[in-house]
């Protein structure tokens, strides 16, 4: 897939274009950050964390279970992984629905023979229309995570926010009810949030997110209705992200996962506790011919003395203790 | 200010630079006998959120505020930064960089970092969401006064070297670059050495800055893994390597602490560099030194050659 530029709106070619002078003005030029959601910090100057048992890596595993409507709206855009073709696209809608009928039980045997504890992210709808994997995850006490209602509602900077404000009491509310956890975890559809999702978020009872990509670990944000946090979901390491973005084999993905551990491995220490997140599709890995792959890299990342497999909540809770 | 500008008077070629062959060009050494010339250039960079808007350019691919690509970008600043750095302290390489000049006042840390281990600062603009595209003359003089006189208070430095934010020029970009006294530009991708520029007044080069061993375009224009960007860092440096047995040739990596800075990418730079530094005839060096030592030199016999080249 090559980079396209969707940014380019249009050649500079024959127009005359000119700026204003505010484009010469810059008002959010200072110290920290040009928002208000955390506070600017670089990890090397953060106190240290420590695990439980002095574990030296959290392995924060996340399974994400979606659904891409067929009639998925590009409303304001697509999310990855989602229809291509004309409608209807039945071959886009079946592959990612794969993983919810065969993938997601390989994969979630795979977890169970390595002794990891995953955190779920359900898109709402997949609750709803699969209760048989919720009971799956709810029986093995793994924590489910929201992930907003289903791929084709993207919470974005258009959106007002009573609309948005259902959306995800919907999502939790199922959630909730489905599950019968708390269900403080939230990523967004193809992690896209407006201004206003932070502060939805906090006022319903989440305590961390997942959409921000600028952290090795986490860190509190604030917003209007008090504080939550940003946790590390690694989108670089994501599967979805490695072979279906970039197009890179799941040889090279399970070696990735690997070198990433190893230089993570090699920063942390008993007294100061780094995390290795990686989240995982079934529609992706969970292919025959990729769940090998999967193997290879999560044996490789459990293999490391002191590693500590845990829930996001868990993590979190033990983040907040230092 | 009225609008001086002269455009490009053949529009299908900027006519910066003068055609002028690889092979018959006088020998270009290095000190020491080096045959490459070698130079790391990290960008370091902010990215607004919510930037005022170009009108030939968005700023982010998803509608605003587009918090996926903001926060990959926010990675490098917080974490990768460091994470890179250490690596080229390992290798004693220290760093040439681009920089958003608004970073120094965002993140004066970083740019501490920077000046503590005798790094070289130049402009890459005051943010990389403010496009010089539309810029008149007045709007682009303002940003390379605001970079020399920030970057001077911040850290001492006069600037010597410019990549254009983003990389978006105008068409007096360079006559601008010359007027303010700056050494050279990274923008022109045209050759394996430095070039004199086509300038208005005074002087201008070009060094080799390289878009296709730029670690962005790598990860994400080719989107090839980490461990074949060292495979790609490796064969670049080795033909230059052995091209500049007979010709000094310059090689640099571009970087970009979020995209580099990732656990899983760092050690294929990493594993580069200890190749590339394991050589005996490279100059591990900056750009401004790579443009002092060219302009007095080289410079004067390249503009001979080319004149020759051209006939006159």
């Amino acid at each position: 897939m090559t980079r396209q530029w969707p940014q380019l709106r249009k050649q500079t070619e024959g127009k005359a274009v000119t700026l204003p002078n505010s484009y010469m003005e810059y008002p959010s030029r200072r110290y920290g950050m040009d928002h208000q959601w955390y506070e600017w910090s670089m990890l090397q100057d953060r106190p240290e964390v420590s695990w439980p048992n002095n574990a030296r890596v959290a392995i924060w595993v996340n399974v994400a279970l979606e659904f891409f409507p067929l009639n998925q709206s590009s409303e304001p855009f697509k999310a990855p992984g989602g229809m291509v073709t004309a409608y209807p696209d039945l071959r886009h809608y079946t592959l990612r629905d794969y993983g919810n009928r065969v993938g997601v039980f390989r994969v979630f045997r795979l977890l169970d023979e390595l002794g990891i504890t995953p955190t779920v992210s359900f898109n709402s709808k997949v609750a709803e229309r699969y209760p048989r994997l919720i009971a799956e995850v709810v029986q093995r006490d793994w924590e489910v995570m929201a992930n907003g209602i289903d791929m084709g509602t993207i919470h974005h900077g258009g959106l007002a926010e009573d609309a948005e404000t259902a959306l995800i009491d919907e999502s939790l509310t199922s959630l909730r009810e489905i599950s019968g956890q708390p269900v403080t975890g939230w990523l967004s559809p193809a992690r896209s949030e407006s201004m206003n999702t932070l502060d939805l978020l906090a006022a319903r009872g989440v305590e961390y997110v997942g959409d921000w990509q600028n952290d090795d670990m986490p860190y509190a944000m604030s917003t209007n209705a008090g504080q939550l946090y940003s946790m590390p979901m690694s989108h670089e390491l994501d599967d979805q992200t490695i072979q279906l973005q970039y197009q890179h084999s799941e040889t090279s993905f399970a070696e990735q996962v690997e070198d990433a551990m190893t230089v993570v491995y090699n920063e942390s220490s008993a007294c100061n506790g780094r995390i290795v997140s990686l989240v995982i599709h079934p529609w992706m890995s969970g292919q025959p011919h990729r769940i090998r792959a999967l193997r290879r890299a999560l044996t490789n990342v459990m293999r490391y003395d002191s590693v500590w497999s845990a829930s996001g909540s868990q993590i979190l809770k033990a983040f907040q203790a230092g | 200010m009225p609008d001086s500008r002269t455009p490009f008077s053949d529009p299908a070629d900027p006519g910066l630079y003068d055609y002028w062959p690889w092979e018959g060009r006088p020998k270009l050494t290095w000190p020491n006998g080096a045959r490459v010339a070698f130079w790391v250039a990290p960008n370091i960079e902010f990215y607004e959120l919510q930037p005022q808007p170009n009108p030939i350019r968005n700023a982010w691919n998803r509608p605003e505020p587009d918090v996926l690509n903001y926060s990959i970008r926010d990675y490098g600043n917080r974490v990768g930064m460091m994470r890179m750095m250490e690596v080229m302290d390992r290798y004693g390489v220290r760093g040439s960089v681009s920089l958003n000049v608004a970073v120094c006042e965002h993140h004066p840390e970083l740019i501490e970092a920077c000046v503590s281990r005798d790094w070289e600062i130049f402009s890459h603009g005051i943010y990389n969401t403010r496009y010089s595209y539309g810029m008149d003359e007045a709007q682009e003089r303002a940003i390379l006064e605001d970079s020399l006189e920030t970057i001077e208070r911040h850290t001492g430095q006069r600037i010597a070297g410019y990549l254009a934010p983003a990389l978006t020029h105008t068409e007096r970009t360079m006559d601008l670059l010359a007027e303010y006294g700056i050494l050279y530009t990274c923008d022109l991708f045209c050759d394996d050495q430095p070039q004199p520029v086509n300038v208005r007044d005074k002087r201008l080069i070009s060094i080799p800055y390289s878009l296709e061993m730029n670690d962005i375009i790598v990860y994400n224009s080719y989107q090839e893994p980490p461990r074949r960007y060292a495979e790609m860092l490796k064969a670049n440096f080795d033909q230059l390597y052995e091209d500049g047995a007979e010709n000094g040739t310059v090689m640099c990596i571009p970087l970009h602490p979020y995209a580099v800075g990732r656990p899983h990418r760092i050690n294929a730079f990493e594993e580069a560099l200890e190749y590339i530094t394991g050589h005996d005839e490279v100059w591990v060096t900056t750009g401004r030194e790579i443009a002092e030592y060219f302009y007095e030199h080289h410079y004067d016999k390249a503009v001979a050659s080319i004149a020759e080249a051209n006939g006159r």
